[in-house]
């Protein structure tokens, strides 16, 4: 599963944590988090964030 | 006025001595926007200061330069208190570049008419030289906006650290050890307090960054430049970055009849234990500012409020709002009111406690009209508690290896 890093802030969402907080179980892939979810440390939606390449 | 800070490096900013609000931070001794002017085989401005006092800033260049001699403007963050006078600096200096990342180029955009500008676009790890000085960029998004960064200047052990370690002090002196050092730390509190708190983990990674620079000297773009006291300003921040609170404890509330302020000081008398500070703030009688400021090394806070329409009075929702954006963690505390009919204020309070993950230690104290002697009783076992708690926060957080 593909980390997606937010384009603002630098904040990388990582599909195995997933964000609690945010009701985002772990194991959670990027395309399933809701359409509201926003980065935690800026704010931004998912249109803000783009896949981190390996 | 001296501004020297090393060979052909000079402070060129704008001391603006009368500005007491600062975008609702309030400023009892003014501001500086600091900018500063490399001499090299190129020459670079690092930063604008505001845009009423760009004439100013360009005087100041004046007395060292030409004109036409300066290369490159260094623009580390794109907040008008440091671009604001970037139009006219642009249109004044015929052959200068700015240099910025791409991030803070679009920010500018939107911003000003960028149009006519030269720019040399950089980006983290990036360097530029100048001759005898390179100017080394480290992004560092959210310190404490997205497009924040600091320049490095290896050949000097310079860092420009622009909003980071910086304080609001208006004063005819450039340097920490030409002041009272207790005052430049007290104003760096209140900076860090107001501006960094939400951004404590990248604080703490960016003092990690520091560590590998050989540094002698960090200009920040507000207030003093460090040179004598750096340690003691990385050590403050890194407490702050990973809260490390002092075994201290706040009180603050709203009160219509005094009702809830009969409750603040039992809990303020409770809270008075040896080894603790304890400290009560009504929150009509204190600024957000200084309110925010005791948030940041208090280890417990207990909010209050009277009710007013089925909630809390409203400047308690404005220190509320404030704190939540702030988001300082680790805190331990529990909310309090008196009431008349009905529920609001303190189950209101409760709540955002809890939304900003506190400790609470204990559901809201809430009190029918006045206190009688028993409320006040446990009003001031409850400050026993906060006061207990405040030890063992800062106790723990100390033997923490962070």
């Amino acid at each position: 599963m593909k980390k997606y890093q937010c384009d603002i802030c630098g904040w990388v969402y990582d599909p195995e944590e997933g964000v609690p907080d945010q009701n985002v179980a772990p194991g959670t892939k990027w395309e399933d988090v809701s359409d509201d979810f926003v980065c935690p440390e800026c704010g931004v939606g998912k249109e803000d964030f783009s896949p981190v390449e390996n | 006025m001296e501004t020297l800070l090393k060979e052909n490096i000079n402070w060129v900013g704008f001391i603006d001595w009368n500005i007491r609000d600062f975008h609702s931070y309030i400023t009892p001794r003014g501001a500086t926007y600091n900018s500063y002017l490399i001499q090299d085989e190129k020459t670079a401005l690092i930063d604008a200061v505001k845009a009423p006092f760009a004439d100013n800033l360009l005087r100041n260049i004046k007395g060292l330069t030409e004109f036409e001699k300066v290369d490159f403007v260094v623009c580390n963050h794109a907040e008008p208190d440091h671009s604001g006078g970037l139009p006219r600096v642009m249109e004044t200096l015929p052959n200068a570049k700015l240099v910025c990342t791409e991030k803070c180029l679009k920010v500018l955009e939107r911003q000003y008419d960028t149009s006519g500008w030269l720019t040399h676009i950089v980006k983290d790890g990036d360097s530029l030289s100048l001759g005898k000085h390179t100017l080394t960029f480290i992004e560092t998004p959210l310190l404490h906006w997205p497009e924040s960064m600091f320049t490095y200047v290896p050949e000097a052990k310079l860092l420009f650290s622009m909003d980071a370690f910086g304080q609001h002090y208006a004063t005819s002196n450039r340097f920490d050890d030409e002041v009272d050092l207790s005052t430049v730390m007290e104003e760096a509190k209140i900076y860090y307090a107001n501006i960094l708190t939400p951004f404590g983990r990248r604080v703490a990674a960016t003092l990690e960054k520091a560590k590998t620079l050989d540094i002698e000297m960090i200009a920040p773009s507000h207030g003093l430049i460090w040179r004598s006291h750096i340690g003691t300003i990385l050590d403050a921040y890194h407490d702050w970055a990973t809260c490390k609170p002092e075994p201290k404890v706040l009180v603050i509330y709203d009160t219509q009849w005094d009702s809830t302020g009969l409750m603040a000081r039992a809990i303020i008398d409770g809270a008075s234990q040896p080894g603790v500070e304890a400290i009560l703030l009504h929150i009509r009688q204190s600024s957000l500012t200084r309110i925010a400021t005791e948030v940041l090394d208090s280890a417990a806070v207990a909010i209050g409020s009277s009710n007013l329409n089925q909630g809390m009075m409203p400047m308690a929702g404005a220190l509320l709002t404030y704190l939540k954006g702030l988001n300082p963690v680790g805190k331990a505390g529990f909310a309090f009111g008196s009431y008349g009919w009905g529920k609001g204020a303190p189950e209101a309070i409760d709540q955002w406690l809890r939304d900003m993950k506190w400790d609470v230690l204990r559901d809201p104290i809430k009190v029918k009209f006045r206190p009688n002697p028993e409320d006040l009783a446990m009003c001031r076992e409850a400050g026993e508690l906060l006061a207990k708690k405040a030890i063992e926060i800062h106790e723990s957080s100390v033997s923490r290896i962070d």
